[in-house]
């Protein structure tokens, strides 16, 4: 290409603000939290003293934190497990069998996913209502008997998985979707002449054909679940009753911004970006199979 | 034989119908009940949650608009999402083009930088920026006496755009390395200079991604609250919606407001329900191309 003058310019002034932006908003708060995490500092003061490790020491010795990562153990794994074969499977009625009123479905399974989470949390609210909630009325539960979705310390957690996965099928489903559309049909017809059950077609040709595609989402789970979590806890329970829904980040957050803990907090941040990558990398391997080449 | 095999098919339909009934009864009943609930009387949320609205009472609306704030907190959002949106394209789009079309030194770094961004949550980085903030904000008023970076709309609708950008940049990439290096040669020997051509020749070509990061993005910002709800903390000053209706919802578990309450979340979830049934395929499609969540 031929040089024109003032090249350098250019390039320098369309880079510079997206840089600028970036390392003021993005690198340099995400060093904070590695930094942060080494000290102790409480409160607003400029006095910060370097503990070393030693948040970390507290950190795993600390009962609330260890409950944090019980519940979002289990958010994750229930969530993901649930949430990974009801898309699927809507996604294979979706694309495969001839269902009347087809794209109505579709746009009304992804309505969840472009509400926002206060809205998420506002609607369950309104579901898990002890006494004027839609959930106990359907059920009829005479009075002084409701089932406390939101207050009993057993059941909270389940509440709380079921908006996530309300909310998440949608999006994964739309996801699946696409991928499976990519699958050639001839496929399908061979498998019809042999005689093969629909059932059996979708455990047979979709799912190793879509293999890869299932592999990257399960990385999008662990990651936004831990994400939203937070999110719809924050807004909904505030990590009540007495701690039984409290997550990773909310604890973080508690810990930094409600409580002033600003070193604590970052090392629960670390420790929790350590720990989603691991987990990834982890499942990323264990669900490596050849790829099925066409 | 054949028989069997037609009445398991027409119970296989049964089952596959009734289950994509239940998926979807199960997301419009609850986002349609709060379309219900936001016109009834304040003494309507003691009898059964079932029951139709006795008259429309948009008094409501005008409670949540008025009394409530929404109004005030209604503007907020449109300023800090339209302001954040334009923010993000003037800065992303020629960061993109020069970032995937010229070749320069620093270029390798900066691409693999801004793809490392894209597992950068929020969610981690929002208390160091509510620090460097404070920090900032002592320093102004050591300086000159008042404040500037926390509780300004302006200030939120940066850092929106800046968490945006990694995302939006990967997005335009991937489409801008497609274009063919004609287009330019062709411009450039017709006269026009780099900017000429990156504004008149390249940028039209790009519009739907330009389109897509819009719509993505109006969705995301519009919805976002914990990074509105920890740089906007003044009570009596500028609020966006989704933090306004969050101090709603705990407001009215005091002072049982629900009608407000309610109405206060049809105008959270009506621009972005609009918006969906507009242009609901044109998102999906997006969604599968970029492929990627909070």
């Amino acid at each position: 290409m031929k040089k024109q003058k003032g090249r350098g310019l250019f390039v320098f002034l369309c880079a510079a603000p997206a840089v600028l932006l970036f390392l003021v908003f993005m690198v340099y708060p995400t060093v904070s939290v590695f930094r942060l995490s080494l000290y102790k500092w409480s409160g607003l003061n400029p006095n910060k003293e370097f503990v070393g490790l030693n948040n970390f020491k507290i950190l795993f010795a600390d009962m609330n934190f260890v409950r944090s990562f019980q519940n979002t153990i289990l958010l994750i794994v229930v969530v993901t497990i649930v949430t990974l074969g009801l898309a699927l499977v809507f996604a294979a009625i979706l694309t495969r069998e001839k269902i009347r009123g087809q794209n109505f479905f579709r746009v009304v399974f992804y309505i969840p996913n472009i509400l926002s989470i206060v809205i998420v949390a506002a609607i369950f609210s309104a579901i898990y209502d002890p006494k004027n909630g839609m959930l106990n009325s359907l059920l009829n539960r005479p009075a002084g008997e409701e089932i406390l979705w939101l207050g009993d310390q057993k059941i909270v957690i389940w509440s709380i998985v079921i908006a996530l996965i309300w909310q998440a099928i949608g999006y994964y489903m739309v996801m699946y979707m696409a991928s499976m559309a990519s699958i050639p049909l001839s496929l399908y017809e061979c498998a019809d002449l042999e005689g093969a059950s629909h059932v059996r077609q979708f455990f047979s040709i979709t799912i190793p054909l879509i293999w890869s595609n299932i592999r990257t989402t399960l990385t999008f789970f662990i990651i936004s679940t831990i994400n939203l979590s937070f999110l719809l806890v924050n807004a909904m329970t505030g990590g009540g009753p007495d701690g039984a829904t409290e997550v990773f980040l909310s604890y973080m957050y508690k810990q930094a911004y409600t409580n002033s803990s600003f070193g604590y907090g970052m090392a629960i941040g670390v420790v929790v970006f350590t720990f989603s990558f691991a987990l990834s990398a982890v499942v990323n391997a264990i669900t490596r199979r050849e790829t099925v080449e066409l | 034989m054949k028989q069997t095999k037609k009445g398991s098919g027409v119970l296989f339909k049964v089952v596959v119908y009734l289950a994509l009934i239940l998926l979807t009864v199960s997301i419009i009943v609850p986002v349609g009940w709060v379309f219900m609930a936001s016109v009834k009387q304040n003494a309507e949320f003691y009898g059964n949650p079932w029951a139709l609205p006795a008259g429309l009472h948009w008094q409501n609306f005008v409670d949540a608009w008025v009394n409530a704030r929404m109004g005030d907190y209604f503007l907020t959002s449109v300023l800090v999402t339209a302001l954040s949106l334009a923010i993000l394209l003037v800065v992303a789009l020629p960061a993109a083009y020069v970032l995937s079309r010229f070749k320069f030194p620093g270029r390798k770094v900066l691409n693999t930088a801004f793809m490392a961004g894209l597992f950068v949550n929020v969610n981690y980085i929002v208390v160091p920026i509510f620090l460097l903030f404070i920090d900032w904000d002592r320093g102004l008023r050591s300086l000159v006496g008042t404040t500037f970076f926390l509780n300004n709309p302006a200030v939120l609708a940066l850092v929106y755009a800046a968490t945006a950008l990694p995302f939006s940049i990967y997005l335009l990439s991937s489409y801008f390395i497609t274009i063919p290096k004609d287009y330019e040669e062709a411009a450039y020997v017709d006269g026009a200079g780099y900017l000429r051509t990156m504004v008149k020749v390249i940028f039209p070509m790009a519009r739907p991604s330009i389109i897509t990061i819009i719509l993505f993005n109006f969705l995301s910002f519009w919805n976002e609250y914990i990074i509105s709800m920890t740089l906007m903390t003044d009570p009596g000053g500028a609020r966006t919606l989704t933090v306004g209706l969050m101090n709603l919802m705990k407001a009215q578990n005091a002072a049982a407001q629900y009608g407000q309450m309610y109405a206060g979340l049809v105008l959270v979830m009506l621009p972005t329900l609009i918006l969906y049934i507009c242009v609901q395929k044109k998102l999906t499609q997006g969604m599968t191309l970029g492929g990627l969540k909070g």
